[in-house]
């Protein structure tokens, strides 16, 4: 059992300008997960009749993408390859400050407390993040066989959850990890190919117009990437973005 | 369709409290003439088509962006329709189809290994304890080998074989190798595969997506359903739309037990909203739970996660023999241990189904051996598979589970022993449907494991996605449209009294929330009722327990409604009002499901009476009184909901005692 401070930063809303607030947290529980934690401190709360700290979260097993704030500097906290709700209270220990804040990024809004809007993401896919392939006109699954390198190459990409990490790290707020993995899943496929340089053109021009930053390769977004993803997809998409100059 | 008659053979049940009254009034379930490999192709063909320039003129909301919804919504935006899709999540890629690990079922013989489209008919008739309708069942299989092609050319990075050939894997309740997956997060990459497939119609103004809103009511205008209240989650708005046809891919129940496999925010309330409104609840009693998850570990636990079935495999099962023994299990000599799947099902041993394994370890835990706070957990060992096989086969073969678990429990299973308990996963049954996917309302469709159609009593392994994708793909859209070829837009508008009265039931419902300002929290109720549900109605039954259960829970529901606190307001983000309403829902779903369960004397699947059981223990089935599904209609509020039943004929595959011995 330990006893935790928490600074917590509570905001009411978008429009409001927010501020950190502490707390006590008394006798939490070593195999407690985080968000267990928090959900406990909320039902003191709710019992003091004081409004529950508001965050996102849903699997509670690291695969929805959901969750994630930021943890005394570190998005998603000090485990690696963690989101914050597999990260477990055995990591601190008694007496412990702990920092909360949400992820801060010109394209994630604060909605409430540590809730942000990650809707730019889905708009950078649906600028071109997908295969052009209506139901119906699929040809056999084996008909076009995908080398087992290159199968798991995009597979690696693919495991990108969405939950916002890297852009939270990032100091310049950029997006490009997301959006390399993305490209980097769907142009390394045979299928994936014919919309390949259209495709990293339009999601990077996506991406500038929702106001993230651009990439001066800091390396932060990998360190905090709860899937691991590597910033050679990051080098992936430059090189696609050269390349697509030259097709139409 | 949605009124029940009365009519002379309507039985009242006396003997059971509380009654119900038995409809004699059949349920059409409108499957097609002709031999079962002809149907859908039959059916397809006799279908009505909507003329390409005049898709767009239909209105079709989708509530759900899973595998079920998210593939239906785009589909329809794909032929033309103008879709609005709606979630919860915050955004469409993050619905609990993600979750799901080992794979997907398709009848694709690519291992010539006998594999046909009448075989995984036939698995899953029969694991699902002949309990599904065959002519759907069918259909399933038939459209399986469709969906990979789809997945495949959409980019799902599936696990290849050196030669780029798609690689297979087994899975339960199969002998031959037909699952397709995609490391250890099929769900998540299908589920990407439909929300890029969604994104992509999103651009092309086919779909509207609201994340971030919440359906709270069905609107039904003549019968027919109409359009939808839903409550934007950030402002707190209440807004109704209005749609030729409505489709519900809301997911499963399984939350209604508190703790479950499922994600936290997953609920019912679209389904059970659609309920009040008309439309029949089918076996609501056929919860699926599975044997291998991590225990709790304390009252604060908030979900329970799933450990991968295949671990059974290379892991043996014990418990300690002597009650309360808590030495570190190393330490526990191997004759003072009970590996008691090995001893009671020498044949299957730690293989044993599903059901079995984890009722076996309710009785061991309940007998005071299990492991672990509370008692509740069994050991699954890997020491005698480390010893034989070598950490390294071992960590190839289960690494990242074993990660998995050390993340959460903070122990290593290369040393000691894993903790596991069965834990509630999937839910079998679900809204009424015919073999066009409406439910008894009007217009009123429902896919994915919302529907109770394909999994009868018990799901099979990998079969979970195929049915959200079968569905979303490639029966919705011919079915809807079906429909909508027969009901001209008519402009219906939001104007009418129906939308009106729907608004107003939403807006006082959660006026009474927030104003009740009681002592207890809304989790509290929530774990309240996970307990009287887990105990009373879980993994075995009786008709003592559901009687029980038929008492406490009403007692419950009116506690909450008299006590609870929910604090805030309606016109902001609100996460204890979202989940007050939806526990509020399942205060009645709970009760519906122990009705149900008490109904139904036999054991089949994953619905155990203890009453009911062989002389080893097994489920023992009662096709001649229980070969039907049972279908609740609701009759307003303090009038015992109405049964209805629709039997089930099994032409093809003939009832049989499913055996594990």
């Amino acid at each position: 059992m330990m006893n935790l401070t928490l600074k917590v930063w509570r905001q009411k809303n978008a429009a409001d300008k927010g501020r950190f607030v502490t707390y006590k947290a008394a006798d939490v529980n070593e195999h407690m997960s985080f968000l267990e934690m928090l959900d406990v401190v909320n039902e003191d709360l709710i019992a003091r009749s004081e409004d529950p700290i508001a965050f996102d979260s849903d699997c509670r097993e690291g695969i929805c993408g959901t969750c994630g704030f930021v943890i005394n500097g570190i998005a998603h906290g000090p485990n690696r390859a963690t989101t914050v709700c597999q990260l477990h209270m055995r990591f601190f220990k008694d007496g412990d400050e702990i920092t909360m804040e949400p992820w801060r990024a010109t394209a994630f809004p604060v909605l409430k407390d540590l809730m942000v809007s990650r809707s730019a993401f889905d708009r950078i896919i649906q600028a071109g993040g997908f295969i052009s392939e209506s139901v119906g006109g699929a040809p056999d699954g084996n008909a076009v066989p995908v080398s087992k390198e290159i199968a798991d190459r995009a597979m690696d990409a693919a495991t990108c959850i969405g939950c916002g990490a890297c852009v939270a790290a990032c100091p310049n707020g950029s997006a490009m990890l997301f959006t390399a993995a993305k490209l980097g899943h769907l142009n390394l496929l045979p299928q994936g190919q014919p919309e390949r340089y259209k495709r990293v053109r339009n999601m990077t021009a996506q991406q500038d117009a929702e106001g993230f930053g651009h990439c001066t390769n800091h390396g932060e977004c990998e360190a905090v990437c709860p899937k691991e993803i590597g910033i050679t997809f990051i080098a992936m998409l430059n090189k696609d973005f050269r390349k697509s100059a030259f097709h139409g | 369709m949605t009124t029940i008659t009365e009519s002379p053979e309507t039985i009242t049940e006396p003997a059971r409290k509380p009654s119900f009254r038995i409809s004699a009034e059949p349920l059409a379930s409108h499957v097609p003439e002709g031999p079962i490999e002809q149907k859908w192709q039959t059916h397809k063909f006799e279908m009505k088509l909507v003329n390409p320039a005049n898709r767009r003129r239909y209105n079709v909301i989708v509530i759900g962006s899973g595998l079920a919804g998210g593939t239906a919504a785009a589909s329809l935006g794909e032929l033309g329709y103008n879709v609005k899709c709606f979630c919860y999540q915050d955004s469409p890629r993050r619905a609990h189809s993600i979750a799901a690990q080992g794979g997907i079922n398709a009848a694709k013989n690519y291992r010539n290994d006998g594999d046909s489209v009448y075989r995984l008919f036939y698995d899953t008739v029969k694991g699902g304890d002949f309990r599904s309708r065959e002519a759907n069942v069918y259909r399933l299989a038939e459209v399986s080998s469709n969906i990979i092609d789809q997945c495949v050319a959409q980019g799902v990075p599936f696990a290849r074989e050196y030669g780029g050939l798609l690689d297979t894997r087994s899975f339960g309740g199969a002998q031959v190798s037909r699952t397709f997956y995609a490391r250890g997060q099929t769900g998540q990459q299908l589920e990407i595969g439909a929300y890029q497939a969604l994104s992509r119609q999103i651009a092309a103004g086919t779909v509207s997506m609201y994340s971030r809103h919440e359906m709270l009511e069905l609107v039904v205008v003549e019968g027919r359903a109409r359009g939808v209240v839903v409550r934007d989650m950030v402002t707190g708005e209440i807004e109704s739309h209005v749609a030729d046809a409505v489709i519900v891919c809301s997911g499963g129940y399984g939350n209604v037990f508190y703790l479950s496999t499922n994600a936290r925010g997953c609920n019912a309330t679209a389904i059970w909203r659609a309920h009040k409104k008309g439309a029949a609840f089918a076996n609501p009693s056929y919860t699926q739970i599975h044997p291998t998850c991590i225990p709790r570990s304390g009252d604060y636990q908030s979900k329970l996660t799933l450990m991968s079935e295949s671990l059974r495999n290379d892991g043996r099962v014990w418990v300690p023999i002597r009650p309360g023994d808590d030495r570190r299990p190393g330490q526990i000599p191997e004759d003072e241990r009970d590996y008691y799947l090995e001893r009671k099902y020498p044949s299957f041993g730690n293989l044993a189904p599903r059901d079995i394994a984890s009722r076996a370890a309710k009785q061991v835990c309940d007998a005071g051996l299990g492991v672990g706070p509370g008692g509740l957990g069994v050991y699954l060992d890997f020491a005698d598979s480390i010893h034989r096989l070598g950490e390294d086969l071992i960590r190839e073969r289960y690494g990242n589970l074993f990660e998995m678990y050390e993340r959460i429990t903070g122990d290593d299973p290369y040393k000691t022993p894993m903790r596991i308990y069965p834990a509630v996963h999937y839910t079998m049954g679900g809204l009424w449907v015919d073999y066009n996917l409406m439910s008894t309302v009007e217009g009123l469709f429902v896919g994915g494991e919302a529907n109770f159609s394909d999994h009868g009593a018990n799901r099979l392994g990998a079969s979970a996605l195929m049915q959200g994708l079968a569905d979303g793909y490639f029966v919705l859209p011919a079915t809807v449209p079906n429909f909508l070829a027969d009901h001209r837009h008519d402009g219906m508008n939001t104007e009418r009294p129906e939308f009106k009265q729907a608004e107003a039931d939403v807006r006082q419902r959660i006026d009474a929330l927030l104003s009740i300002n009681g002592s207890r929290s809304v989790d509290w109720f929530h774990r309240e009722l996970g307990n009287l549900m887990w105990n009373l109605c879980g993994m075995a039954r009786t008709e003592a327990s559901l009687s029980e259960a038929l008492v406490k829970i009403p007692k419950l529901r009116d506690e909450f409604w008299r006590d609870v606190r929910v604090l805030g307001e309606n016109e902001t983000i609100n996460q204890s009002l979202e989940r007050a309403g939806r526990v509020a829902d399942f205060l009645e779903l709970g009760e519906l499901i122990c009705l149900d369960a008490l109904h139904r004397t036999e054991s089949c699947g994953g619905h155990f009476r203890e009453e009911s059981q062989t002389e080893d223990g097994e489920a023992l089935r009662d096709d001649e009184s229980f070969a039907y599904v049972a279908a609740w209609q609701y009759d307003g509020k303090d009038r015992p909901p109405v049964l209805r039943q629709e039997q089930l004929e099994f032409e093809y595959v003939h009832l049989a005692t499913r055996s594990y011995k």
